[in-house]
């Protein structure tokens, strides 16, 4: 089956095509247009619009009794910019319709008589209350509570009052945040964001390569001429690259310049995994357009393929806490050993030895879409 | 003798689920000869020549055409076909010269500048050749897509109704130029709906509902039919077709200009209906010789009997 599809192999044809999908592909500006401004338009909602670790939450407070202690509590969770405070209320029923109706996103109880226990060391309770519907926007900040309160109260637990405060404990742990100090959303959302936008677009412009041919009637006649399996192949594919190249330039540049991500790694190395990727895309678009019948079987197959991508990936959530299944799954998507190179690369300074145990995948998964896609072509309209 | 067959295809069979659009279909094409393709719509005329340029496997059926098997050896057929399809199959969103460029380039011709230039100017089209193709009128399309489909000088030419949308002038252009081909021993199998375009080929095989009824010389198609004609003129003849449809002894009825043509299989039993009428009527009737028009419409009636026979 296969042999035949390589005898006979013409770099001329292969050049006539590749010179025709590009004057298509140049005069087509719309697409075109899209090609740019995709990326530039994500990078923007990601890079701006989504945060992992959210601050400023509304908050309201309920306080039944006022005091020294309540107020430096108060004074703490202002300044921790977890929670900016919408509502201070003596009501029980006002902080709760507040959670309810999302005023606020919290709401914190300083109990009856909290001083006066906390003083006698009755170890008197704060409630907070979180909306935990959106468990990601309530996590750090319910988190970060208990930290804020020991920390606010400190200064005032002092001379007789010290031994209220929380003992020592008998050791120091100390924890460095590599790679990424200041727990940036960006510096981990970018860097993935890249391979997204590549998936996003690659795959869904060559999945029409071969279906918008056989809707505009012009496949019968290709399929008439001596045009190899091979040849259409390449030289439908291969123009994208360049499409590929200037969204990772765009990408990269902009996510230097407005989030200041680093690029530890080298830049050999990152276009290398790119040019490796971006073919991997491609060939995966052009097995869907071998597959499918129309240009919007073709559309349904990238979204089909394009959701896991973005859900089992890492890209959105972490690899690691995935379930066994879902991880083999993973494994199996170019997008989750790119994100893995160009996170290693860019923000830890990886070297080849690092990568290459992401790299043999991709070249093995893209080996595998185009014997796939060769296989798949249909050289007669049956 | 085997030789000088360009197409010689037995058994051609294509079918499409449940439906038989070809069957059993045979063609001997001589080298150098026009061969007319005519049938009814949906026919399988198409289809037929999609198996021939090896763009459709057949179901069942063997051949050569121009030496090389239909089934096994397609990629060396295509290398010599010139296919020009029913449906536009040129690129829209590209110029008049990038699309012959392209074709051009594929069969990795050399001088490619050249003959699209010169193909350029044969079309009278030098002018336009950086418009897109898309913006060319219809017939333009087509005498465009005919152009392309030459510019490897195939050894044969399968044309599927090429000349729809064609105006007259450059319908009789298009058919001077294939008479050139054939007499420099290019081989064209051509499909068409038009009787003035049938009576310029050597030969025409007729097909209907997949099967292939009539296969023959030109010349010799109206006597292959077998159908006998009178000519009626004067008045109410209008009147006198409805009647006269509605005998068993008239296959049909035609109108050529202000005449009525009156066509039967029984030339005895045609000549008494005819004469009857005529006389009630007061018009004038004659026997002619049954033309090749009358021949197909001959064949279109009988294709619709049978498969009035088959759907019941
Ligand atoms: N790809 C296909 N799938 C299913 N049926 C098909 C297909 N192609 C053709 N047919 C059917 O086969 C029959 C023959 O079609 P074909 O196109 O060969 O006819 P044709 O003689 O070329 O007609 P026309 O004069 O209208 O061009 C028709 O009934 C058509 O509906
Ligand atoms: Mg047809």
């Amino acid at each position: 089956m296969k042999l035949p599809a390589i005898k006979g192999f013409s770099l001329r044809r292969l050049g006539a095509i590749f010179f025709k999908e590009f004057v298509q592909m140049r005069r087509d500006r719309l697409t075109f247009a899209m090609m740019v401004a995709v990326p530039v338009m994500q990078l923007f909602l990601f890079g701006y619009a989504i945060n992992n670790d959210p601050r400023h939450m509304a908050a309201a407070v309920e306080i039944r009794e006022d005091g020294v202690f309540t107020r430096s509590f108060l004074a703490g969770l202002k300044n921790s910019t977890y929670f900016d405070i919408v509502a201070v209320t003596t009501n029980e029923e006002d902080g709760e319709r507040m959670l309810r109706s999302g005023r606020a996103a919290f709401l914190i109880v300083v109990p009856e008589g909290f001083e006066r226990r906390l003083v006698r060391g009755e170890r008197p309770q704060v409630l907070v209350a979180a909306d935990a519907s959106d468990p990601v926007a309530a996590g750090g900040a319910v988190n970060a509570v208990a930290q804020i309160a020991q920390r606010a109260l400190a200064r005032d637990l002092e001379g007789p009052l010290s031994r209220l405060g929380p003992a020592p404990a008998p050791f120091d742990v100390i924890v460095h945040r590599r790679y990424n100090p200041a727990g940036i959303t960006a510096y981990n959302i970018v860097p993935g964001l890249l391979g997204v936008i590549l998936t996003m677009t690659l795959v869904m412009i060559t999945s029409i390569a071969l279906t918008r041919e056989s809707e505009r009637g012009t496949l019968e006649a290709l399929l008439a001429t001596p045009a190899r399996p091979v040849e259409v192949m390449i030289g439908k594919t291969t123009p994208y690259i360049l499409v590929g190249a200037v969204q990772v330039a765009l990408v990269v540049a902009l996510a230097m310049a407005l989030f200041r991500i680093p690029f530890y790694g080298s830049v050999v190395l990152f276009a290398g995994a790119v040019t490796l990727f971006i073919f991997t895309n491609l060939m995966l678009g052009y097995l869907i357009s071998t597959l499918a019948r129309t240009q919007m079987q073709a559309m349904q197959m990238t979204f089909f393929v394009f959701l896991p991508s973005i859900l089992l990936s890492g890209f959105m959530f972490p690899f690691r806490a995935m379930p066994g299944w879902a991880q083999a799954i993973g494994e199996a998507l170019p997008l989750t050993h790119f994100l893995r190179i160009v996170r290693e690369l860019m923000l830890k300074g990886a070297d080849a030895a690092d990568i290459a145990g992401d790299v043999w995948p991709l070249a093995l998964i893209l080996a595998v879409l185009a014997a796939l896609a060769l296989l798949r072509y249909r050289r007669t309209l049956d | 003798m085997n030789g000088e067959l360009v197409i010689d295809v037995r058994g051609l069979t294509k079918t499409f689920g449940a439906l038989k659009a070809v069957d059993h279909v045979d063609l001997a094409v001589p080298k150098g000869a026009i061969y007319g393709f005519l049938g009814p719509n949906g026919s399988g005329k198409t289809t037929t020549i999609r198996m021939v340029c090896g763009l459709l496997k057949p179901n069942a059926g063997e051949g050569r055409v121009l030496g090389f098997d239909v089934v096994r050896e397609s990629a060396r057929i295509k290398e010599r076909v010139g296919y020009m399809t029913q449906r536009f199959s040129l690129y829209e969103d590209l110029s008049i010269q990038e699309n012959l460029e392209f074709i051009a380039r594929l069969y990795e011709l050399d001088d490619v500048d050249g003959r699209v230039a010169r193909a350029l100017d044969d079309l009278g089209l030098a002018a336009r050749a950086k418009s897109l193709a898309g913006r060319l009128s219809g017939g333009w399309k087509q005498r465009l897509a005919l152009a392309a489909c030459m510019i490897h000088e195939p050894a044969l030419l399968l044309l599927d109704e090429p000349t729809a949308g064609v105006d007259p002038k450059a319908r009789r252009d298009f058919w001077d130029q294939i008479r050139r081909f054939a007499d420099e021993g290019v081989t064209t199998l051509v499909s068409t709906h038009y009787m003035d375009e049938a009576v310029q080929c050597d030969f025409i095989a007729y097909i209907a509902y997949g099967k292939k009824l009539l296969d023959a010389p030109t010349a010799e198609i109206p006597k292959k039919v077998g159908l006998k004609a009178w000519k009626m003129s004067g008045p109410g003849l209008a009147r006198a077709a409805e009647a006269l449809e509605a005998s068993d002894d008239v296959a049909f009825t035609a109108r050529f200009g202000g005449d009525l043509h009156v066509v039967g299989a029984d030339a005895a039993a045609l000549a008494r209906v005819v004469q009857a009428e005529a006389q009630r009527i007061g018009a004038h009737a004659e026997p002619i010789e049954a033309g090749l028009e009358e021949a197909f419409i001959g064949l279109m009636a009988q294709a619709q009997d049978n498969a009035v026979r088959n759907g019941a």
